[in-house]
């Protein structure tokens, strides 16, 4: 997204086998739509669940102090079960960065593409699932559950997504079960390898959990994450987390706080749908409001390496106000603003677009 | 990754093992004796219904908007999918199952 420009200090090291390690990577995701054919040779049963291509598409414009950014993506997800218990899944980005250049002329820009998570899972048992590969680095709730164009309320990055949400590669346990009749618990625990460098020794080990309690009667979750690098300066990071749907209002609340190395910060969210709207119901049901408040302050990495890392580099307060329409189930139109205040200046963003969501079964189906 | 922070995670894991192995024999007593309430609540379609609306309310309705039916074979990749990355129980999978598909 916009202001995912980098997304760890990985990003930093990354440059030089960036080519390599994409190449490798997006063969993968082919070798796994393979995979799909092969599972679906595997499952002529009509009960058997089929492999999907899922994923969403958006074109966006985003004006932050008078410098346009036109960012088009697509975002394929590639879910092929295995069994009864296995489940291979995949996210690659594709996506499109155009701006003028700064003396004039057409718009122009970089074509970005990368695998965010290739994954094997395999459900052991209603508690615990083991997962292996590539995976979306489960610190907070934002990276894992809401940075899909189609399911965030906002377009634009909260201020402090870059923290910990680079992907994991390596290993993770994870699994949700009811601890009584009022609480489920869901957990995450992961140590993740990244080898950078293919072709030098560089790399990223880190080890990792998520705890988070939800209450089904009132919608409610609270949890914390940590997070422990296991080289040089071995820093902990940690955030805490919470979501809560009242029931009797279509409205959705979220808030994360994260604390690292590189900087800390929170934001909160509210979007609320307008389907209790006595006028115009119609329209009003497909309408959605926002509102997020946010804050960020600076870390010990210095102006250029937040900069790197795809944070603010000054402490920075931001609030965003945006309206979602859905004009059917699958497409919706997106408008939204905001100004960011900071010592390094404040100015006004502006965002519109539009985001698409498609499911495609790649087998046969039969009727809902 | 050292000798001893892979001893710590090994010593996690295992933790973890333990842990699910205890709540699973624990909620398998559980559900012996709820078996019977639970059969009562769900005798009729349309009770099984609304508990499968609710729990989609309450566990989908988090990150998604309105709930949309597909065909039994594409909802149970979904569901398989949501399981792993919004960690929902095994029970609340097969309920919204039931309500996504009938």
């Amino acid at each position: 997204m916009v202001h995912r420009i980098g997304v760890g200090l990985s990003s930093l090291r990354q440059n030089n086998a960036v080519g390599r390690a994409r190449g490798i990577v997006l063969r993968a995701f082919a070798c796994l739509a393979l995979a799909s054919t092969f599972a679906l040779a595997q499952a002529p049963d009509t009960e058997k669940p089929v492999p999907i291509l899922t994923g969403n598409a958006g074109a966006f414009d985003f004006v932050s102090g008078g410098h346009t950014l036109i960012d088009t993506q697509i975002n394929p997800v590639l879910l092929v079960p295995l069994g009864d218990r296995w489940l291979i899944e995949s996210r690659a980005e594709f996506e499109g960065r155009f701006q003028r250049p700064p003396n004039g002329g057409p718009f122009g820009g970089p074509v970005n593409k990368h695998v965010d998570y290739a994954q094997v899972d395999y459900i052991a048992n209603p508690y615990l699932t083991f997962t292996a590969g590539r995976f979306l680095t489960p610190f907070g709730i934002f990276n894992e559950r809401l940075y899909p164009v189609w399911i965030r309320a906002l377009q634009p990055d909260p201020l402090i997504l870059p923290i910990n949400t680079a992907p994991s590669d390596g290993a993770m346990f994870r699994g949700g079960f009811s601890v009584s009749a009022k609480a489920n618990l869901n957990y995450a625990a992961y140590v993740s390898v990244t080898s950078i460098g293919i072709g030098s020794v560089d790399s990223e080990r880190h080890v990792g959990g998520r705890i988070g309690f939800f209450f089904p009667a009132p919608r409610l979750e609270v949890g914390g994450s940590w997070q422990r690098t296991l080289q040089d300066a071995r820093k902990n990071a940690f955030g805490f987390h919470m979501g809560w749907q009242p029931t009797k209002a279509p409205l959705n609340l979220r808030s994360e706080f994260a604390h690292s190395f590189e900087g800390s910060g929170y934001w909160i969210e509210g979007a609320y749908r307008l389907s209790q709207a006595r006028f115009w119901q119609k329209a009003m049901r497909r309408t959605e409001v926002v509102a997020r408040m946010q804050q960020f302050y600076t870390g010990d990495i210095g102006v250029d390496g937040a900069a790197a890392f795809g944070l603010p580099g000054a402490n920075t307060r931001e609030a965003d106000f945006g309206m979602n329409y859905f004009l059917h189930d699958g497409l919706k139109g997106i408008a939204s603003y905001g100004r960011q205040f900071s010592s390094a200046g404040n100015f006004n963003q502006w965002s519109f677009g539009i985001a698409y969501r498609w499911l495609i079964p790649l087998g046969r189906v039969g009727t809902p | 990754m050292s000798a001893r922070h892979a001893l710590s995670f090994i010593l996690a894991c295992a933790s973890i093992a333990t842990f699910t192995r205890a709540a699973e024999s624990s909620a398998r007593r559980d559900a012996n004796k709820e078996t019977a309430a639970v059969a009562v609540v769900h005798t009729d379609d349309a009770g099984m219904r609304v508990q499968g609306e609710q729990r989609f309310r309450a566990n989908c309705g988090r990150c998604h908007a309105a709930p949309q039916k597909f065909p039994p074979r594409m909802m149970k990749t979904v569901l398989r999918h949501m399981r792993v990355r919004a960690t929902i129980t095994d029970e609340d999978m097969r309920s919204i199952l039931a309500y996504m598909t009938q």
